[in-house]
């Protein structure tokens, strides 16, 4: 929304500030201001000059040489280059050292140009005679501007006066930010009555002269309301023997302001009605309108209709229509139709004030593709009340400006009437709520500036019907707060009951988490929720693979963000691919973030959503690397248990010989791997890459911070190593298997300190070597225990075809 | 006799001149053999005790003995000063160049958004608030109408929704989470809420489809305006700096009355006005308010009790402003050259 400040005067004439004392002041007080054009910022020292000769320039086929009497001094000569300047014209002249806004092309400069004396061709010129659009505007806001050529004031204008003050440029065009809630605040009305409650004024508003002739509408037209839920309310008033030709200047000026293009008379005053109240109007060329008959219903489904932009639009059985006893003629509330829209040859119109259902028009709107001034005023749901104020201010236009003859009375459709609403009035309950102690009559005052007015019998607040915003206490509260200030507002702290801060326990968790990776060189990667269907196919997921059965967004930004994603490691690769692509080296990143896993599709209940925290590296760093930061990180969790590593359920994406599902006490919490080539190809990671994720759900339970001291051994270690030829396919896990069951209560440890495959060593075979402690809690231990101990270790492991080395 | 007492004297100052001279420890091995051994020379004298005269014998022992102890006395002072020596001769050689490069642990970064959180949680949880998550998939339910948006509501359009099914929706605010937690109905409440949130924004320099918000919620008894104000107040001086002022717009959210924005001075400029805060001394930061009664009664709390107050901050919002980064898309990026600047 926008307006100019002069028009906010209109109605607050007291109202003396600058644009920005304007601006942060109705910021302050809630309607807030996003930005101001001061129409004057960049002029300076421009006055009425008057044209007393008019030469050619000898040495050029455009110039003209002027002298210009500004008022005091001698005559100024002048060089102009406009074709239309002539002797006697009053014009607008910079003096030397003013300032102008812009080219004559309408190129505004920040901070103005200065006009300097020079010489042009040879000639001395002594300032500037300007265009409207040197002067910062357009011919838009003054339609009598040439085209192309200075502008040429009345020939009564007093010569040395200061022009931009003639052209009403001491103003400035600001722009709002209306919040939802306050409606009436989308017309120049409802804005300023907040300006003069803002600055302590007097609001006027504006006095509508009862038109009319002594013919009555009724007998001209007549309206007949089918779909009263979709429009409340419809008024109509007929004027007659219309004269169409331009509005006043003033006028014109004033819809350019709002951005609104003027076309003729009629239509302006519609448009600036419009803007005035809030109310979008519409006007029908009155003989076009068949049996002079107003039918207000739903359209037909399919039915097809030509706006008067010339646009064919579909419609539907949701659609409010206007009709009339033969045909639609209009959209109600969007746009009126081309078969009875006012043209030159307009006699008698029809002006149309309505109320339509707000909810209705903004979906209807989108459903047919077009929004419109009046669709976007409509879609907040209007005062009905408003109608009638804005029918009759549109005649009282068209008298004032002798454009028509205005016929009597009014036709008014409106069966379920707005009546003002009562709030009781509690001033303990509002500073209750504000924490501050405003006396019951402070509040009074406020509550009248803005017509919240009070009734002392019933002790109630009466909130007239545009303000649909006050419905309780509160409402009033925020009156009382917005208009004394929010700074007035003390500031205390909360003075209620201790209560406990904390983080829940995941959260604990993860903190944790962050920590041991980064401890060991990973960095925090945010990755997005959604991405695309595509991810499967680059991660090589199977046709049937559970994790396609993802959720799909009904209204996506485009394929690439149109699933909710069912396994972090896309966004992981996606993350290491643009490390990769960007030359950076060693690589090391780790994300926590949710995957989302329907439970059933299409959804009818909320997905279980699992935190996932995936590890992601290429550069220095193997499959052991990774597999070190897990159990690391299980080791801090609490996690005291050997966790175990399963290739029997294989993962397309991984590396079919390097990768394992994590298992915890018999539950999996996780897998582990290298990624598989083709992936990595799919991503663009040129270098071996390695992934881990950690089910989060699935770790948390295992979780805990507590820690108990069990001592520190007094005894004795002895440490044993045995050396030995494995065939290849049995696993570390597997001999470790057997070395923790028989070793017995004084193993203490074991480590493999050596692997080896090759020669020497027999095809099909490995030489590994581990190291083994034993001690005893209470006493130094018997060589024989350590030996018998040994010995059932060694026949387990001869019984798997491991040979001991010497 | 005076003989014997000058090759005492002659014997102690040789021993003692040889230490003197010695520039190793094995000087004193030698000066024991040579003096104080079984051969030695001192030994010899009192050796030689057998030819002086029984009267003269305890003079002459105690000329040795006195020798005797100077001697060791020297030795022990020799072996400090020689010790020291040659502590000093080995920390000399392995002098090192101190000004050759630090041998640093490769570790990781945390993300900024991160940072930014754990900084506001730490403020809130010192404030005795409870920091609880809710669904990022949420139902229309909870993300609109308990938040008095009820269907048709003009905000439901403002903010750009990712629907999923008519009544399952990308969360489009931390919001809902209020309402779940009210709806259990213990009382009183202080807690945030930070997570993600989707608008159906397209990428680019100041927008993201998906964010991150941190929701505040306090109800109890008489929880005032004045007490959010305050409350806010600490959390921006916490945040920004002691010398950081806040400035209360009112605003509307459907889900508070009265509702506000909150500018902070420019921890920039300190409020002169810069191109950071585009030259207005103030930035936006979040928005705040009253919970609406309505809320709270959809919710099964009685306004006529309990009063209350929310917020909510973008979580981005901060950690560009407080980092200084001037793209948003960077922090999904997750480039290692930016991410290491944390």
């Amino acid at each position: 929304m926008n307006t100019s400040l002069s028009w906010i005067k209109k109605y607050v004439p007291d109202l003396d500030v600058t644009a920005r004392e304007y601006a942060d002041a109705m910021t302050m007080s809630g309607t807030k201001v996003e930005n101001f054009e001061e129409l004057d910022r960049d002029l300076k020292d421009i006055v009425v000059g008057e044209v007393l000769t008019c030469e050619p320039h000898p040495n050029s086929d455009h110039l003209h040489i002027c002298t210009v009497n500004v008022g005091k001094g001698e005559p100024l000569q002048i060089v102009c280059g406009a074709p239309n300047v002539a002797a006697g014209q009053k014009v607008p002249v910079v003096l030397e050292g003013g300032r102008v806004a812009g080219g004559r092309d309408g190129d505004k400069t920040v901070g103005g140009i200065e006009i300097k004396a020079g010489k042009l061709r040879g000639v001395e010129s002594h300032g500037m005679i300007c265009s409207i659009e040197e002067l910062g505007s357009s011919h838009e806001m003054y339609p009598e501007a040439p085209e192309y050529g200075i502008y040429v004031f009345p020939e009564d204008t007093e010569v040395g006066a200061d022009a931009i003050e003639l052209l009403g440029l001491h103003d400035a065009i600001i722009e709002y930010e209306i919040t939802s809630n306050r409606v009436d605040c989308y017309s120049v009305i409802g804005i300023a009555r907040e300006a003069a409650a803002t600055f302590g004024k007097e609001f006027h508003e504006p006095l509508i002269k009862k038109t009319g002739n002594d013919e009555k509408a009724s007998d001209y037209v007549s309206v007949e309301v089918v779909d009263k839920d979709l429009c409340p309310r419809f008024t109509a008033r007929v004027v007659k023997n219309v004269k169409l030709g331009p509005s006043p200047k003033w006028m014109q000026r004033a819809l350019a302001s709002n951005g609104i293009r003027p076309i003729n008379n009629v239509v302006d005053i519609t448009n600036y009605v419009m803007e005035e109240y809030g109310q979008p109007m519409h006007s029908y060329d009155y003989d076009l309108i068949a049996g002079h008959k107003i039918i207000v219903k739903r359209a037909e489904d399919g039915q097809e209709f030509t706006t008067l932009d010339g646009q064919v639009r579909k419609l539907d059985h949701d659609v409010i229509m206007i009709n009339d006893a033969e045909k639609p003629v209009g959209i109600g509330g969007i746009m009126g139709g081309e078969n009875s829209m006012i043209t030159d040859s307009v006699k008698t119109v029809l002006f149309e004030a309505a109320n339509f259902n707000g909810t209705n028009i903004r979906l209807s709107s989108k459903r047919i593709g077009l929004q419109t001034d009046a669709s976007q005023k409509f879609d907040k749901g209007l005062d009905p009340n408003t109608a009638e104020l804005a029918v009759n201010r549109a005649c009282e236009l068209m008298e004032e400006f002798g454009a028509g003859e205005v016929v009597g009375g009014i036709v008014d459709v409106y069966d379920e009437k707005w009546e003002p609403r009562e709030v009781p009035f509690e001033p303990a309950k509002i500073n209750a709520l504000l924490g501050s102690s405003f006396s019951g009559d402070m509040m009074l005052d406020i509550f009248k500036k803005v017509d919240l007015q009070y009734d002392e019998k019933k002790n109630v607040i009466i909130v007239p019907t545009w303000r649909q915003d006050v419905l309780r206490t509160c409402d009033l509260a925020e009156e009382v707060a917005r208009f004394f200030g929010y700074d007035k507002i003390p500031t205390s702290l909360p003075s209620g009951a201790a209560t406990a801060g904390k983080l829940q326990f995941d959260m604990r968790v993860l903190a944790l988490a962050r920590d041991v990776a980064e401890d060991c060189g990973f960095s925090q990667a945010y990755c997005y929720s959604f991405e695309s269907r595509k991810a499967f196919d680059k991660l090589m997921i199977a046709e049937d693979d559970a994790l396609r059965n993802a959720i799909e967004i009904a209204n996506p930004l485009g394929e690439d963000f149109s699933i909710m994603r069912t396994t972090p490691l896309n966004g992981m690769l996606t993350s290491l691919a643009t490390n990769y692509n960007r030359r950076n080296k060693n690589v090391r990143l780790y994300e926590h973030g949710n995957i989302y896993i329907a439970k059933s599709l299409p959804l009818t209940e909320l997905p279980d959503e699992r935190m996932q925290f995936t590890f992601g590296m290429y550069g220095e760093g193997d499959f052991f690397d990774m597999k070190g930061v897990v159990e690391l990180l299980m080791r801090k969790l609490g996690m005291a248990k050997k966790p175990e590593y399963s290739k029997t359920e294989l993962k397309n994406y991984m590396h079919p010989g390097r990768q394992a599902q994590i298992f915890y006490d018999g539950v999996r919490i996780g897998e582990i791997g290298e990624v598989h080539p083709l992936v990595r190809r799919n991503y663009g990671i040129g270098d071996r890459a390695y992934i881990a994720v950690l089910d989060m759900p699935a770790v948390i339970p295992f979780a805990t911070f507590d820690r108990k001291y069990t001592g520190i051994a007094k005894y004795p270690a002895v440490t044993r190593d045995i050396s030995m030829i494995v065939p290849h396919e049995v696993t570390a896990a597997e001999i470790e298997k057997i070395i923790a069951q028989r070793g017995g209560k004084i193993l203490e440890s074991y480590s493999l300190f050596d692997i080896y495959e090759g020669a020497p060593i027999m095809k099909g075979f490995k030489s590994m070597a581990y190291s083994l402690v034993f001690r005893h809690p209470d006493k130094t231990m018997e060589e024989a225990e350590i030996t018998s101990a040994m010995n059932k270790i060694l026949n387990g492991l001869e019984r798997m075809n491991i040979t001991l080395r010497a | 006799m005076i003989d014997i007492q000058e090759k005492v004297k002659e014997i102690q100052e040789k021993a003692i001149a040889e230490m003197n001279e010695a520039s190793g420890l094995d000087v004193l091995n030698d000066v024991r053999v040579a003096f104080l051994g079984k051969k030695g020379s001192l030994t010899a004298v009192l050796k030689s005790m057998k030819d002086v005269a029984p009267e003269d014998r305890p003079k002459v022992g105690k000329w040795v003995n006195d020798a005797r102890f100077a001697i060791e006395e020297k030795m022990e002072e020799t072996r400090k000063r020689l010790d020291a020596l040659k502590m000093q001769k080995e920390l000399a050689e392995e002098e090192i160049d101190v000004t050759l490069p630090a041998k640093m642990k490769f570790i990781g970064h945390r993300h900024p958004n991160t940072i930014a959180l754990e900084e506001v949680e730490r403020i809130f949880i010192g404030m005795g608030y409870e920091v609880i998550e809710g669904p990022e998939i949420e139902y229309d339910d909870y993300n609109f109408t308990k938040l008095n948006i009820p269907a048709n509501h003009p905000a439901k359009d403002e903010q750009d929704t990712f629907y999923i099914t008519k009544d399952i929706l990308l969360r489009t605010q931390t919001s809902p989470v209020q309402a779940r937690v009210m709806e259990k109905g213990k009382l009183p409440i202080r807690m945030i809420s930070p997570g993600r949130v989707f608008r159906s924004d397209e990428v680019d320099a100041t927008h993201s489809p998906s964010f991150h918000q941190i929701e505040g919620l306090v109800i109890d008894k008489n929880v005032t305006m004045a007490d959010l104000k305050g409350t806010l107040d600490v959390f921006a001086k916490e945040l920004f700096g002691p010398e950081t002022k806040t400035k209360f717009r009112p605003h509307h959210f459907p889900f508070t009355e009265p509702s506000a924005e909150v500018d902070v001075s420019c921890f920039k400029c300190g409020g002169k006005g810069c191109r950071f805060c585009k030259g207005s001394g103030w930035i936006e930061i979040l928005g705040c308010g009253m919970v609406h009664p309505h809320v709270l009664e959809m919710c099964g709390i009685d306004p006529e009790v309990y009063t209350g107050f929310a917020f909510g901050v973008g979580l981005e919002r901060i950690a560009l402003l407080k980092y200084e980064i001037d793209d948003m898309r960077l922090l999904y990026e997750n480039d290692d050259r930016f991410l290491s600047q944390f």
